[in-house]
């Protein structure tokens, strides 16, 4: 587990020898592989900044939206239920790029709206929080449903309330349940950001795609890739450090 | 006085008939131990009484207050806040304890009395410490449930439901979880309850127990209370042939 950086750094240095690259013919640039790897950096760091602010935004708008659209799908209220899993199905069900460029055209498709060229980004913020908010309204609902029924019993002959015992009993149980599988699901939003350019957001992997097609040079992509990489490691280790701080009820 | 009054309570579950007629009061101070097969309802009458399930027909009363009237056939209850107001008299203790598994000893203890009956800090804890000193497990404050074991959590949920100061204890089958040695510390506990004259109802399946603390043995069986007196009446000289042949079979 630990050793997995350290190869993966070694072969991301190997690529940047500039003998290892011109004998794969990947370039015959004069420039020294650290000066050309610079450079690319520079080049893709409003991209990475990019795909940074989406990946938060996403975050930030589909963890809440997800348990709102989890608390639907729970209702008592048969058509409501039935609305949060039509939802999800939908949401679930079709491709997250068609997803994109549904929140992006549609409101000129269908009101006739103006296109303005900032609005991609919000599109794409919206659009992921909408898709993500799905899939974080399953996980959610997979982590409450774990909480035995005996800690509703019990709570509720100690007089809680409905919210009460949700809040103060549910709720943090639930949180311990769902923190492998909502690791997963960020990792997968690292990597789903690059879908963005369905819709002419410019984030760091379609940029890696521009400068590699400018360049006819592969190794843009790979140093975008290393980005994801370090970037899903770093959401790992926190997620691993919060997994351990949630065990401590746990033998 | 008459703590408990339970009239002609009927409950099915969709078409399987769990409790068909029976009667039952309890006395202040008085130790009921209600025993039978598995299957005969004495859970689902216990869950009935705490209000876990509501029951079909019948009515229900603890001390002066009414908490559902017999309307033709059809129980009805009273408004939430009533019923409410009417869970400060019972506590129930579970078969798996279902303590809260994030929260140490201390504050499963403290929790109820704290935040929901609004009583000061310092006093609860006060009182939660001096209850645990008479479980014999002071020690074990500021353990969480996964640490103790069964004996000690159920001696925990115990001090947890009479943390609440309730008129009335409930316990459905405490040592059923638990092997011979801790099933005589929680035995231990609920004599010297008995002794400090706490109305108790307890579901058991130890004979000797009810018959050496309760003051009155009922026995269940499909729905009915078919004999019930003195313990040593029903549990010595049983003039129904069903508690005869359950009560050889254990023997």
């Amino acid at each position: 587990m630990k050793k997995k950086p350290v190869i993966a750094i070694a072969v991301f240095v190997a690529f940047l020898i500039p003998g290892t690259m011109t004998s794969c013919g990947f370039s015959a640039d004069s420039e020294s592989g650290l000066g050309w790897l610079f450079s690319t950096i520079s080049q893709l760091s409003s991209g990475i900044w990019l795909s940074l602010a989406l990946f938060t935004f996403t975050l930030i708008f589909s963890m809440p939206l997800g348990l709102l659209v989890c608390f639907l799908r729970r209702s008592r209220f048969k058509v409501v239920e039935l609305i949060a899993k039509f939802y999800i199905s939908i949401m679930r069900g079709t491709p997250l790029m068609l997803q994109l460029l549904v929140v992006y055209f549609g409101p000129y498709y269908v009101f006739r709206i103006p296109l303005s060229t900032e609005y991609n980004f919000y599109a794409a913020i919206i659009g992921f929080s909408i898709n993500y908010a799905a899939y974080f309204a399953e996980i959610y609902r997979s982590g409450i449903e774990a909480v035995p029924k005996g800690q509703y019993e019990a709570a509720d002959v100690l007089g809680y309330s409905r919210s009460q015992t949700f809040m103060k009993i549910v709720f943090p149980q639930m949180v311990r349940h769902i923190l492998p599988p909502v690791t997963n699901e960020i990792i997968t939003l690292v990597k789903d950001t690059s879908l963005a350019f369905a819709i002419a957001f410019v984030e760091m992997f379609t940029m890696a795609k521009q400068i590699a097609a400018a360049d006819s040079n592969i190794m843009p992509l790979f140093v975008a890739g290393f980005f994801y990489y370090v970037f899903n490691l770093v959401v790992a280790f926190v997620m691993g450090k919060i997994e351990k701080k949630m065990n401590y009820y746990q033998k | 006085m008459k703590l408990l009054e339970i009239n002609n309570i009927k409950k099915s579950f969709d078409d399987l008939e769990v409790l068909k007629d029976i009667s039952i009061s309890v006395e202040e101070g008085e130790v009921v131990s209600i025993l039978g097969p598995s299957g005969s309802g004495k859970s689902t009458l216990l869950r009935c009484a705490t209000l876990l399930e509501t029951m079909d027909a019948g009515t229900l009363k603890y001390g002066g207050d009414v908490v559902c009237e017999d309307v033709d056939g059809k129980s009805v209850y009273v408004s939430k806040s009533k019923i409410k107001e009417v869970k400060n008299y019972f506590g129930l203790v579970f078969q798996n304890f279902n303590l809260f598994p994030h929260y140490t000893v201390m504050k499963n203890i403290c929790d109820a009395p704290v935040h929901i009956q609004k009583r000061d800090k310092k006093e609860v804890e006060k009182e939660a410490l001096s209850l645990l000193e008479q479980m014999g497990i002071a020690d074990k404050v500021d353990y969480y449930p996964c640490q103790l074991s069964g004996g000690q959590q159920q001696r925990v949920a115990i001090a947890r439901a009479l943390a609440m100061n309730p008129q009335i204890l409930f316990f459905d089958e405490p040592t059923s979880a638990l092997d011979p040695e801790l099933t005589s510390e929680i035995l231990k506990v609920l004599r010297f309850l008995a002794s400090q004259k706490m109305t108790m109802v307890i579901v058991t399946h130890e004979i000797d127990f009810a018959r050496n603390v309760s003051d009155r043995v009922i026995f269940m069986d499909e729905g009915y209370i078919v004999e019930q007196g003195k313990p040593q009446d029903v549990i010595d000289n049983p003039e129904n042939d069903r508690v005869r042949a359950f009560l050889n079979k254990l023997k």
